[in-house]
């Protein structure tokens, strides 16, 4: 298989099997090896590089990116955020003078996301390093250094790779299916019913580095421009399926910004900027986070085979663990997402708040008219085997007078709803418990007191 | 003066573009293979069938060995030779290396690695502390058991009594840069190894007696690691010695490390403990008598188990003069990873235990827990008289250890080795008498800074105002002693060497796992030669140049190797002085090393200049240095001595917010002050201290280990065991150094930094614990570590 992007600014081509990782190549066949591995499944951000295509320039993890993805795009190492004379960026400038690296194990990767970040001009440094763990300095040096960068210009270097992908080469005959279009994929996947669809890999990605499975016939679906579009219409948002997470986190801002705050600690800016909507939703893990939130919007999922679609609503999609209504060769190509929900909210219970899968993910949706309840949609992750809505906590709000009487009884109702599981992330007693307390701040939220620990204010 | 100087760690410009090189970036011969371990599945018992073929034909592999491949030592123990590097008949956790592959790449040989058949005749496993207590799967046969006074007298005559159990979760080190190893076969049978270690010296003689070679013929070199934590102070020793073997079998370079998945379940993590406690104090509070009985669970092997418990005693005073204690001590064994040294290495559970203790009694009284606190400390510096120095170590007479490990803390401790006996009204229970408690001093100064009474307050009121939400706010101290407590480790080497040119080349026994420690010693170098810090050059720790090292731990890499190289330093700086005064038919005295020139009377010249002329009149400049601590003494037997040279101290006022309904919890503010002596570099100290906290507030909150009950570790990865990410740290975070110096006489009197501030970290445990208070009027009870899942039950607890 061959592949050709720039690295560092100059033109390459990579001979390697399709799923051969950017990490592994940068490091065993070029000799790059600033970018370092550090978990080897998009964890912890050691491996970050800047990869530029025609939609701008994004962190991504190495160790779970396949080179195929790669093709025509520009990808920037540590090596190459100094400039060529040798000048330092103004973040690894800033690391130094901060003393932002201890062990320095962390610190390309870090050097990377901060020069994205600061490319983007953005300022949100505790999002814009979520990704990358440091187990030796606190964070507090670095993200000073982050804001004493903030303020110096952009080196050029760091904007020429822009105007590189403008001219973007055409993938050599021997590259893997990459279809340009949702037609050629669905033709295509008619005749592949068994193999694999690869779209930001954050999850596939972990089959090969962490399983070792022969993934069989692939297709990469990141060159698919129809399925990377979101439309409004019909006071509805129509997100194609490999739209990432990014995206969605910034559609997400203004119609439902609860929903963008849970997405804003969906992975990480690496994973957000690889992992897609739609593979959130196929891959059909009962404790994906936008599942909740669509089931609770009422979002209709679009499946298409061959020439032929459905459209479902997305809570059926989902039959049992591992298992959901998708035909041989029909695969997930939009959702459709109701807008004018106000009363959406969506809460993540995790270890960890940044970058963590969800115990339990929780999103509501009650509408109440004069005091009384028009219409409840619940909906919880890592309650049961399927991402699910919560009928019984329903049926009890449904018409009744929304008090927090009422919500309690519906909130113990939960535990006729769902039989969570004990596992890692939490008991299954603790799993009820929060999914109540989940529902018992919804009302608390919905009445104007203050919920969150993320806004308590030192 | 080069110290005191906040400067950039060395390798910082490095560090940012990529260049450091840790093991696994060093350019390697291009016939270098690539290692992987077959990993067992069953916690416990007795291997019935090996079968590997799959392993042998998968692509690019060379060689699969087991046990009986291995010509001399199996073993990987840094203590009592119960670590075999490959099972041997019988396996005792999940996890243990059974097989090793050889193979042209890292990935093959990983993919290799997972099609081993072996089956086992199980048995049922020792996996918890209950099981451990049930089958008396003990190491070092009974309990410990340390104390202090009358302990039954003081209980019977204390006004009120309270007891209650915690258990202490363990934590993962997850050092960025997973365990690594390269060997590269020499002529004549040599080896020459990079490591990824905390303690190239015990690489070294594992590795020779895995090849059965004399120590002279293995040199291992380590520039630096990608974090340590304690975690690479013996768990490097497999993957050195697998490769050194590997070598030795193919003639070939061989290369290791762990994917992050093998790392966590293959090596030692902090031992998780349970702590039951008893207090009797009177109505202010003031302890009468305490009661500990700790029981650390340590895994399948002996390790480095032992001091680790042992510290754990020994911190269970942490900063209080204790009237009358009992600290007993089970070390248990277990179907699990073998618990290992981490940052702190039994201290922090020691003073976990002791705070819960303080913030239990300052509840049950009603009194403020900063002033319970205060009541119970030890007397300042100030009221008591120094006695530090009023014994010398005995000299030990011939051999006093079994086994040849005596270079690791997993050495068993010298037995009848005479300690020195304290008398004074300020001893620890373990009979140490305190001299240099400054807490009284650095506690005002904290409470002041961090407005602690006005928050308390203010608090109070907001946690009235609101249902759902709570504030916490909780003060912690930390009295950390500071040497090993095998005091035959507290020795150091150097070696310096001047060119002719001016240049200087360092090398000392440490080794640089983030923490500093090779720019604070260049900094003692440039200082003593009186020269700008570009002029001396830092190089990897190797054994061949200063031999016999102690591991670098206990925090003491800056205070032993910064004393040595001082030594070396001085040596040469001697011999040009008397050289120049000799030319100059002077004093010897009258030549001073300064501003990067020697001056001899009124004349000055270039330390290059001086240099060049040393040589020219056949001085040698190349010399040793050697240091040892002074002042210590232990018998571990009786626990009973003066085991630490100093206390190094601090303290931290931490506020937290939690959530009533999810128990979800956030920290909002630390302030901390800490004691760094004279800080050979306030950058490198402060960043010590904020790392330091956050791992502390890490290990006590979201860092979970879970084990299912076949023995398996469910959280072996990033994905499900959480350290601190960005938005974890404080978001207000003050961090001041005290401003004085060390009573004891160390190098420009700073004080050892590594280990201590991450006890800071107890004081946001604790202000978990004092917002879970504020839901209701009883104990909240918080294990560790704080998950969401535990504060909500502490929550319930509380209202009861």
């Amino acid at each position: 298989m061959t592949v050709s992007f720039w690295l560092n600014g100059t033109p390459v081509t990579a001979e390697a099997p399709p799923t051969r990782t950017l990490l592994d190549w940068l490091r065993e066949t070029r000799g790059l090896r600033g970018t370092k591995e550090g978990c080897n499944e998009g964890d912890c951000g050691a491996c970050t590089v800047m990869v530029t295509d025609a939609a701008g320039a994004r962190a991504l993890n190495a160790c779970i990116l396949f080179l195929p993805q790669l093709q025509g795009k520009a990808v920037r190492t540590v090596e190459g955020v100094a400039g060529a004379d040798g000048s330092l960026h103004p973040v690894q400038e800033a690391m130094i003078a901060r003393h932002g690296s201890q062990c320095g194990f962390c610190t390309p990767g870090f050097i990377v996301s901060m020069a994205v970040g600061h490319l983007h001009g953005r300022t949100d440094h505790d999002d814009v390093v979520a990704g990358n763990l440091c187990r030796c300095t606190g964070y507090a040096p670095i993200v000073r250094a982050a804001e004493d960068a903030a303020n110096q210009p952009i080196p050029d270097w760091m904007r020429a790779d822009a105007a590189l992908v403008e001219d973007a080469p055409e993938a050599g005959g021997s590259a893997p299916f990459a279809p340009k279009t949702a037609d050629e994929l669905a033709d295509w996947y008619l005749d592949h019913p068994e193999a694999t669809l690869i779209a930001g890999a954050t999850d596939v990605g972990l089959w090969v580095t962490k399983q070792f499975r022969d993934l069989g016939e692939v297709a990469f679906l990141n060159r698919c421009e129809d399925l990377t579009t979101i439309e409004e219409r019909d006071g509805a948002l129509r997100i194609g399926a490999a739209v990432n997470m990014s995206d969605v986190w910034q559609a997400m801002k203004g119609p439902y910004p609860s929903y963008a705050e849970m997405i804003r600690r969906y992975g990480s800016d690496q994973v957000r900027n690889a992992a897609t909507i739609g593979g959130n939703i196929a891959n059909g893990s009962p404790i994906g986070d936008n599942p909740p939130a669509l089931i609770a919007l009422g979002a209709t999922l679009h499946l298409r085979r061959g020439d032929d679609r459905r459209d479902l609503p997305i809570e059926e999609f989902f039959l049992d663990y591992g298992k959901q209504d998708r035909q041989p060769g029909e695969f997930v190509e939009a959702v459709t997402v109701p807008l004018g929900a106000e009363p959406l909210r969506s809460y993540k219970i995790s270890k960890r708040f940044d970058q963590d899968i969800s115990a339990v993910c929780g999103c509501f949706n009650v509408r109440v008219e004069d005091g009384r309840v028009a219409e409840a949609r619940i909906a919880f992750g890592g309650m049961a085997g399927v991402p699910k809505r919560a009928a019984n906590a329903e049926a009890a709000l449904q018409g009744a007078d929304w008090t927090e009487a009422t919500v309690a009884q519906a909130a113990r109702l939960l535990a006729e709803d769902f039989t969570p599981l004990s596992d890692m992330r939490a008991s299954a007693g603790y799993r009820l418990e929060s999914a109540q307390g989940l529902l018992m701040r919804y009302f608390h939220e919905m009445s104007g007191r203050p919920v969150s620990v993320l806004e308590v204010a030192p | 003066m080069t110290v005191q100087k906040p400067l950039p760690h060395d390798a910082a410009p490095l560090h940012v573009t990529g260049q450091a090189r840790y093991v696994d970036d060093v350019p390697v011969p291009g016939d270098c293979l690539h290692l992987c371990f077959g990993l067992s599945t069953c916690a416990r018992g007795r291997i019935t069938g090996v079968d590997l073929t799959s392993v042998s034909e998968a692509p690019g592999v060379l060689a699969v060995l087991t046990a009986d491949d291995l010509t001399h030592a199996n073993d990987v123990s840094p203590s009592v030779h119960d670590e075999p590097l490959l099972a041997d008949g019988e396996v005792h956790y999940m996890g243990q290396p059974v097989f090793l592959v050889v193979a042209e790449t890292h990935l093959a040989a990983r993919f290799a690695a997972q099609l081993g058949r072996v089956t086992y005749e199980e048995e049922t496993p020792i996996l918890t502390i209950e099981q451990a207590l049930e089958a008396d799967s003990r190491f070092e046969g009974g309990p410990v058991v340390w104390s202090k006074g009358d302990v039954e007298e003081a209980f019977s005559g204390a006004p009120h009594r309270l007891s209650g159990r915690l258990e202490v979760g363990g934590q993962e080190h997850f050092y960025l840069e997973g365990q690594a190893a390269l060997a590269l076969p020499q002529e004549g049978g040599d080896m020459v190894v990079q490591s990824s270690t905390q303690h190239p010296t015990e690489i070294q003689h594992k590795v020779a007696d895995a090849l059965g070679l004399p120590m002279h013929a293995v040199r291992v070199e380590t520039r630096r690691m990608g974090g340590g934590f304690g975690g690479k102070e013996s768990q490097g020793n497999a993957l050195a010695v697998a490769c050194a073997v590997a070598a030795q079998k193919t003639g070939r370079p061989c290369k290791m490390r762990y994917d992050r998945d093998d790392d966590m379940i293959v090596t030692g993590k902090r031992h998780d403990f349970r702590i039951d406690w008893e207090a009797g104090y009177d109505d202010e509070g003031r302890l009468h008598a305490v009661e500990f009985t700790q029981y650390a669970r340590c895994g399948w092997a002996q390790d480095l188990s032992l001091p680790v418990a042992d510290r754990a005693m020994l911190h269970a005073d942490n900063a209080y003069l204790l009237p009358a204690a009992r600290i007993t001590s089970h070390r248990l064994k277990t179907n699990t990873q073998s618990a290992t040294a981490f940052r702190g290495f039994g201290g922090p559970q020691g003073m976990v235990g002791m705070e819960r203790v303080m913030d239990a009694v300052a509840r049950e009284r009603g009194l403020d827990p900063v002033e319970v606190r205060r009541r119970n400390f030890y007397r300042p510096a100030s009221e008591v008289s120094a006695t530090a120095g009023s014994g010398a170590e005995p000299l030990k007479e011939g051999a006093v250890h079994e086994g040849g490990d005596v270079a690791s803390r997993g050495a068993s401790g010298p037995v009848g080795s005479h300690a020195i006996e304290a008398r004074g009204e300020n001893m620890t229970p373990y009979g140490m008498e305190v001299t240099d408690f400054i807490l009284h001093e650095m506690t005002d100064r904290l409470l002041e800074s961090s407005d602690y009474a006005g928050r308390k307050q203010r608090i109070a009121q907001w946690n009235a105002e609101n249902p759902v939400l709570k504030r916490g706010i909780a003060y912690s101290p930390v009295k950390f002693g500071i040497s090993f407590t095998l005091t035959h480790l507290n020795q150091a080497g150097a070696l310096v060497h001047v060119y002719q040119d001016g240049s200087i080349h360092l090398n000392h026994g440490g080794t640089e796992m983030g923490q500093g420690l090779f720019q604070k010693v260049a900094q003692v170098a440039a200082s003593r030669f009186g020269v700008p810090l570009e002029m001396v050059k830092i190089t990897a720790t190797d054994t061949g140049k200063v031999p016999n090292t102690s591991a670098t731990a206990a925090s003491s890499g800056s205070d032993l190797n910064g004393m040595a190289t001082k030594a070396a330093c001085d040596t040469i700086r001697d011999r040009i002085a008397e050289c120049l005064a000799a030319l100059h038919q002077t004093d010897a005295a009258r030549v001073r090393f300064e501003d990067g020139e020697v001056k001899v009377g009124e004349e000055r010249m270039s330390f290059a200049r001086a240099a060049q002329i040393a040589y020219e009149n056949r001085v040698s400049l190349s010399a040793t240095g050697y240091y040892r601590t002074p002042d210590i003494s232990w018998d571990r037997q009786r626990g009973q001595g003066r085991p630490f040279f100093y206390f190094a101290y601090g303290c931290a006022v931490t506020e937290v917010a939690i959530d009533t309904l999810t128990g979800e919890n956030r920290i909002l503010r630390a302030d901390i002050l800490h004691d760094c002596g004279a800080s050979l570099n306030p950058a490198l100290d402060i960043g010590q201290i904020e790392g330091g906290f956050v791992q502390g507030a890490g290990w006590l909150t979201t860092e979970e280990l879970v084990w299912d009950d076949l023995g398996r570790l469910r959280t072996h990865a990033p994905s499900t065991y959480k350290i601190p990410a960005c938005s974890d740290r404080p978001k207000v975070f003050n961090v001041d150094l005290w401003d004085g110096e060390n009573f004891a006489e160390t190098i420009f009197r700073s004080k050892a930094v590594g280990e201590p501030p991450l006890m800071l970290g107890i004081s946001a445990w604790l202000a978990l614990m004092d917002a879970c208070a504020a839901c209701g009027p009883n104990d909240p009870a918080l294990d560790t570590p704080a998950t969401a899942e535990r504060v909500l039950a502490a929550v319930k607890r509380a209202r009861g």
